[in-house]
Formats: structure tokens, sequence, C-alpha cells
């Protein structure tokens, strides 16, 4: 990497922060207040915090592809979807059900759910290749609607948590509190792992995928290898937060596998900001709170969904980068 | 820019026009004026600038500072359409015919516009036609097909139908055999009888000098030398410093 | 082996057939118009199959307040070219120049707008138009329906007249140069930006058309545009990306396919077929089943 300026590191005068100061100083407060949240809010609050840490990773995943591989997918509902069925199937066929082996089984889910897509859609350049991750997100929607006999079809599975649990060391029941923590961790843990990702020689090289395919074709690279483990890893994490969500919620649904749930995954990029790992945090924040505002003002019936998706337009007009967007290149840094 | 320098008599003013390609300075103030009905070159090597001069009157490269003016009005930043049905033509330097429409249908992208009657669009036609012998005969092949000078041809013809005042001609005898040269010749010849001025890039100096009015050499993306075209000759020593390898 | 034969149902096969040839000209016609902006306009429209949702549920209001089919085809069909005019100036123009992918999620953001709308104007039970001709003809032994041959018929003279229009009118000369060289056809005098505005008010109204003219066929709700565009961009893929003529050949082909299918599976299963194709022609054929000579 390039030496960085000495300024950086160095105060000079009057004291200058580091930036490795300042951002581990922001991601310890932002961490408290996460953990503290709990603690605080009221109960309907901190479940929605929770949630919206889940949908959060879900479109961080999605991130990876978007904003630094420069690939759209909309086929994140099938990882999603397959983390959250991995996650049911194992918890309701072990006994006694194992939270870690829900997790992994989650994760091999959407593993295998993204290398089928992956192998198939990194064929095509941009376009095609947003299309084709939606078609093949609906197969699996098709799939698991109708193969009722392993999935539950249209009505989905039901069980109940596992413990939160590590043999020999300890034993808890997830209450709710308890629950938010390990979200948290995860999802944090996620997100210091993706940043470490794209700021590793394989991140550069999918941004440089991002900013020139052609060039960095010509370079050498094997381009659709890169796009494959990309895709793949974002889909793990794609599926980690579908197995979070199957262990928060108790059950699985075929409508988390439907397209709304890629698309939702779009939005909340878009309106968090593209390329900054937490922008779509941020964005799933936003887009949630203002729909609980809105159904709060308007009632339940009021289809939300119109004046969020008139936001959604105004911003990739006039506010492409995302209400993080102006700082992506420090968090990047 | 003063307002002063607008000039109604002259059908285009360009004044001190700057255009850059990212980062490159292409144009470095570049001035220049085209009378009704004159045919004006421009010279100059590869690269000083001239295409863009071009360009950047037509509309097709935004400049960063300068104006140009049609007949002293504002013209600098309307859209390319826009300063076409203003009567300005544009030929560029590679042709750039449609190549899946037909002969017929490339002269139709001039001739359909608002106010043409249908004796009109017939009579601006058959202009082409008599003119360009070689389109007729070709009118519904497909513009790609065409040789390199049958492309010029429909090129130049194509701007005509467009009935413009001046028409912008870049580099038109390039890579066309001397019979097609001279038949550029005429056809610059025809045009600025029938009073349509023309701004001519060219390499070839000889021809331009006897197609010209005035000439403007120009070097480093600006004007250097401006005269008329009589007051020079092929070897004159401002030719060869501008122009010679 | 002589069982086997015996039990394949020639009356259904033979009605389907025709039923997977109807559905197929007017997928085609949805495709055409999802090729045309594409092709022109290198935009990827999202929002592709809830105009045609939209057109049906203008049809089902127009036909009940005139109780005219045909009024209600052309009525319905005006009114989403209008509508998709508008949504290009409004939302598609600003994005001119910008990388493609901002099409793609502006699309979205109206697809999204226009579900929701749907639902929240006709609520969430389906619909229905009735069939305009109720008359039926009998093809071989059996009886088939009149109006689903009529609805084939006209989607196959939009179809054409839409070739006619491109091929020889002015705007579709304009179109042509549009889509050959831009940066001349604005030299030419062609008002570009006015050219694509006009581009994607045809496609939007061959989906509306297509919208009114399924209608008859099967049940209208507001999720409908999904199964639709989904289907439609499978057909652009399979078809050849912007090949016309390999768009409609593969329309009728995988509809054809999917009716043969739902005679032994259900109808959400069928949807699998369109679904294998594609994958078989990204595996063997990615230019496209219809196109002579792989790229």
């Amino acid at each position: 990497m390039t030496i960085a300026p000495l300024e950086k590191t160095m105060p000079v005068g009057k004291t200058r922060l580091s930036h490795a100061t300042l951002f581990w100083g922001g991601f310890c407060v932002v961490m408290a207040l996460l953990i503290v949240a709990p603690l605080v809010l009221p109960v309907f609050w901190a479940k929605f915090l929770t949630e919206i840490l889940i949908w959060g990773l879900l479109a961080m995943s999605s991130d990876l592809l978007i904003g630094y591989t420069g690939m759209i997918s909309f086929g994140h509902s099938a990882f999603f979807g397959l983390g959250m069925y991995g996650a049911a199937g194992a918890l309701l066929h072990t006994s006694p059900p194992n939270l870690w082996l829900a997790i992994l089984a989650g994760l091999a889910g959407a593993a295998g759910a993204a290398l089928f897509v992956a192998y198939f859609s990194t064929r095509l350049r941009d376009i095609y290749f947003a299309i084709t991750t939606l078609i093949f997100s609906q197969i699996f929607y098709v799939i698991i609607f109708t193969w009722t006999s392993v999935t539950g079809g249209e009505n989905g599975l039901i069980f109940t948590r596992p413990h939160f649990a590590i043999p020999y060391l300890f034993d808890i029941r997830f209450t709710p509190p308890v629950m938010h923590w390990f979200v948290v961790a995860l999802v944090a843990g996620s997100y210091l792992l993706l940043r470490r990702i794209t700021r590793s020689p394989f991140g550069m090289v999918l941004q440089s995928i991002r900013e020139n395919e052609a060039r960095t074709r010509a370079i050498g690279y094997p381009v659709q290898q890169y796009k494959i483990v990309s895709v793949m890893l974002s889909g793990v994490f794609a599926g980690l937060a579908g197995a979070l969500y199957a262990i928060q919620n108790e059950f699985a649904a075929p409508d988390f596998v439907f397209f709304v749930t890629s698309g939702d995954t779009v939005i909340f990029n878009v309106l968090g900001g593209i390329g900054t790992l937490v922008g779509p945090i941020v964005g799933a924040g936003f887009f949630q709170l203002l729909r609980e505002l809105l159904s709060r003002i308007f009632g339940d019936q009021f289809p939300y969904l119109i004046p969020l998706g008139m936001v959604f337009i105004l911003m990739v007009i006039f506010l492409p980068q995302g209400l993080l967007g102006f700082a992506r290149r420090w968090l990047n840094k | 820019m003063n307002a002063a320098a607008a000039n109604p008599n002259l059908l285009v003013q360009v004044e001190g026009l700057h255009t850059y390609y990212g980062k490159s300075h292409i144009l470095d103030g570049v001035s220049l004026e085209v009378a009704p009905g004159e045919v004006v070159g421009l010279l100059g090597r590869n690269g000083v600038g001239k295409s863009t001069t071009l360009k950047s009157i037509m509309g097709l490269v935004q400049p960063t500072q300068g104006e140009v003016l049609l007949e002293g009005k504002s013209i600098t930043g309307l859209p390319p359409h826009h300063l076409a049905r203003l009567g300005i033509g544009y030929v560029p330097e590679d042709r750039r015919i449609f190549r899946l429409l037909t002969v017929m249908e490339n002269l139709r992208t001039g001739l359909d516009r608002n106010g043409v009657t249908a004796e009109r669009r017939a009579a601006l036609l058959d202009k082409a036609f008599s003119y360009f012998p070689r389109l007729a005969e070709r009118r519904a092949q497909a513009g790609g097909t065409l040789s390199g000078g049958e492309q010029q041809m429909l090129a130049i013809a194509r701007a005509m139908m467009l009935e413009p005042k001046i028409i912008l001609l870049d580099e038109p005898t390039e890579g066309l055999m001397p019979s097609m040269v001279s038949q550029i010749r005429k056809i610059i010849d025809v045009l600025h009888q029938e009073g349509v001025a023309i701004l001519l890039v060219e390499q070839n100096v000889p021809l331009t000098l006897e197609a010209s009015q005035r000439v403007y050499i120009m070097e480093k993306g600006c004007v250097r030398h401006h005269c008329a075209a009589s007051d020079i000759k092929v070897d004159d020593p401002v030719i060869k410093q501008y122009l010679g390898v | 082996m002589a069982d086997f034969f015996q039990n394949i149902p020639f009356d259904l096969l033979l009605i389907q057939t025709v039923n997977g040839i109807v559905t197929g000209l007017i997928l085609a016609l949805v495709a055409s118009g999802l090729t045309l902006i594409f092709g022109i306009m290198d935009v990827v429209n999202f929002a592709h199959g809830e105009l045609f949702m939209m057109g049906a549920y203008l049809g089902v209001v127009v036909l009940a307040t005139t109780g005219n089919f045909w009024l209600a085809l052309v009525v319905a069909t005006l009114l989403i070219a209008i509508l998709g005019g508008a949504l290009q100036i409004l939302t598609l123009k600003p994005l001119i120049g910008r990388d493609p992918l901002n099409t793609i999620l502006a699309t979205f953001g109206i697809s999204l707008i226009l579900q929701n709308f749907a639902l929240w104007e006709f609520g969430p039970v389906s619909r229905k138009i009735e069939e305009p001709i109720g008359a039926y003809f009998t093809l071989f032994y059996l009886q088939y329906p009149w109006y689903r041959i009529v609805i084939a018929a006209l989607a196959v003279a939009i179809i054409g007249g839409f070739w006619l229009f491109l091929k020889y009118s002015k705007f579709g000369v304009w179109i042509r140069a549009t889509t050959q060289d831009r940066v001349m056809a604005q030299a030419m005098g062609i008002p570009v930006p006015w050219v694509y505005t006009g581009v994607f008010a045809i496609g939007a109204a061959m989906a509306g058309a297509s919208g009114v003219l399924f209608g008859p066929l099967g049940s209208i709700n507001h999720t409908m545009g999904l199964d639709w565009v989904l289907k439609a961009f499978i057909v652009v893929v399979v078809g050849g990306m912007g090949n016309l003529g390999g768009s409609i050949a593969a329309a009728i082909f995988i509809s054809l396919l999917e009716a043969y299918a739902s005679i032994w599976v259900s109808p959400a299963q069928a949807v699998i077929v369109s679904f294998v194709v594609l994958i078989l022609t990204l595996l063997f054929r990615p230019t496209g089943l219809f196109v002579a000579t792989p790229k």
C-alpha cells in the first residue's frame, strides 16, 4: 500500500486526530449505544433496533457487490431465504436445537445458493447480471413455495429458539436483550470482517473490476472468478442475516424469499449510500423508521411504499451517493 | 465577452473559445468569423484543435469559456439538434453516415423537418441526386455498403438537406482518390455559388487555398495567422512554419 | 408402450398448443416493448410489468364504464403511453448520461410506486376482464373460443404495425438513426431527447396493450407485473438481446413449453420451465437460442 503521509499518524502542531483514532472512536461510541439500547429503550423499539441490524446486515452483504464490485444483485432474497430455511431446518431436525449448527446450516444453504446463482449470472454483464439474479432468486422462491413436504410450502416452518450455549462454558436463554447483543456482536463482527476484505488485495481487485472491468481483465485477473467469490461472500453474509432472522422470529416463511426482500435490500443500499458498508445499515434504519412513522400517522393501510418509492427515486436522481455517501472515502481509508 | 462584439451581419462568430477534453486544454482562446456565403478555410497540423472548433460550434462539445454567435445571437450551449434546425450543417471527419439506413433514409433525416412542403422535399432530393448521381443509383442501398467516396458524398448531401446557412466540413478529402477530391472541390464551389457559407477544415493546403476566400491557421489550440486566401501561396514561409513537417 | 400413447391427452395438447401460441404472442408484444426501450435507450425498464398491469386495470375500468372491449383496448393503451412518457420525462431524463445502473434503480422505484398504487386503488382481490366475444369455433373436433384467436391476431397486428412504423415512418427513421449514432442524429436536427421519450411511451403502450389483451385470459391483480416482466426478460435473453424476431420466436417457444407443462404440473411450477430454458441458454448459447450463429 502507499505510504501514508506523515500528518496522518503524527499530530503536528495543534492536535490532529489520526484517521484510525477517529474511526475506532466512532465505532466504539456506536457500539456502546447499541449495547445500551435494550436497557433504555421500550421493548418495541429495542426489538425494532434488533431487526434493523439484521436487515442492515443483509443490505451490507449486498453492498459488497453493489458498492465494491459494481454489480447490482436482485437475488439476495434467495440467500437470505436459504439462510433462514437452513437455520430452520437445523433447528427442527436436531435435538436439542443447536444455535451454532443452525447458523452453520444457514450459511451453508446460502453459500450453495450463491454458488449456483453466481455460476450462471456472472457470465453476463451488468444489467443482465441483475436480471438473472432476480430470475434465479425467483426459482428458489418457487421451489420453496411448492416443495411443501420439506419447506412447509406457503405456511413456512415454525420452531423454537435455541439456547445461547457454548458447550462447557454457559447456557442461557435468548431473552430479547441477549438476542439483541448477540445480533450486535455478529453484525459488528461482520462489518469488521467485510471491511477487512474490502481493504485487502482481493477487495482492491473487486474495486478495480467496478471501475473498469475490461482493463482489469486485460491486466490478467480472472475477473469471472473474482466475481463468483464476491457473490458467494455476499451470499454468505446475507445467509447469516437470514439465519439470525429465523432465530429471532422463530419462523421461516416463503414471503421472505420473494423478490420484495431483494428489492428492499437494494433500497436500503441506495438510501444509505453504496460503497460504505455502514451506509446500508443506516439505509435500513431510515426506511423502517419512515415506514413506522407513516403507518402511525396515516394508519396501517396506508400505502407507505408510494411516498417511499418517490423518496427513493428522488434520491437516485439527486442524491445517488446516499445518506452516508459523503463519508464514503473516509470510511474506506 | 462584450455583447458589443456581436455582429448580426456576420453569420458565425467564435469569440475566445476555451474547450477541454478532460484535463487537456484543447482550445485556448479560439476566435474566428464567417460571413454569409463565405468559404473560410481552417488549416493546421493534426491535433491543434480544428475538429474541436467545429464540434464546439455544433454544440457537440461544450466550451468552458467563450461564445459562439449565429447572426449576432449567442448559440453557445444550445443542443446540436437545435443548431441543425437553425441552419448549421455538420459533416464530420469520419463521415458518420447512418450505416444501416438506406441512402434515401439518410437523406430523409435532413428532410424531415417542420415546415418543409412535399414539393420542397422533392426539389431538395432532386438537387441532391443531380449533384451526386452515384447516390441516385444507390438510393435503396444501405449506407454501410457505399465506398468511402460515396459515403463522403452522402454525408455532404445529407447536410445539404437541412438547407443550412453554413456547412461545417471536416476534412472531406481525407482518404479519397484524386478524382473524388476534385468532385469535392466542385461541390464546394457549387455550394458557394448557392450562397451557403462553408467552414472548411482541411489538410489539403492547395485545395483549401483555391476554394476559400479567407484562411485561418491554427496551432496549439488558437489562431496564429489569418489572411485572405489570395494573399498566400502554398510555399509561403507561414505555411511552412505552421504546417510543415 | 401403447399404454403410454393412450395416456397422452391429445385433446389437452391441442388446446394447450393454441393457448401457448396465444399467450406467447402476448408475451412477444410485452418483450418487444422491453427490447425496444433497452435497445434504443439502454434503459432496463423494471417497471415494464407494472405498465402491463396498469394497462390491464385501466382496461377493467374502461370496460366497466363503456362496456366496449375495443374501446378499452385503445383508451388503456393511449393512457399508458402518456403515463410512460410522463414517467420518462420526470425520472429518466435527468438520468441520461449517468451509469445505466441508475436507470435500473429508477425504474425499480417506479415499479414499487405503481404496484402499491394499484393495490391501494383496486384492492388485493383479483379482477377479470370479460371475454369480448362469446362465440366458439370448432378446432378439429374440439370447441375453442374465438376471442383468444382474436387476441392473438391483435397482438400480431400490433407487433407488425410497429415494425412497419419503425421501417417507414418519419419517427421510425428517427428512432433507427438515433440507435445507430445518437450524436449524428442530433447533428441532423433529430430531437434525440424527445425520441427517447417517444420510444419509452411506445414501449409502455405495448406493455399496456398486452395487459388489456391478457385480461380475458387470466386474473388481474397488482402483483401480476413481476411474473410478466421476468418472463419478458427471459424472452429477451433467450431470443438474443436486441433481436426482435428472436424475441418473438422465444416468446412462443417458452409459452408453448409452459402450456404443455401445465398439463401435468401446477401453473406455479410450470413457471420453472422458462427458468430452465434460461439456464440452458446461458450454459450453451448465451448469445441467444434463436440467433443464427453464436457470437
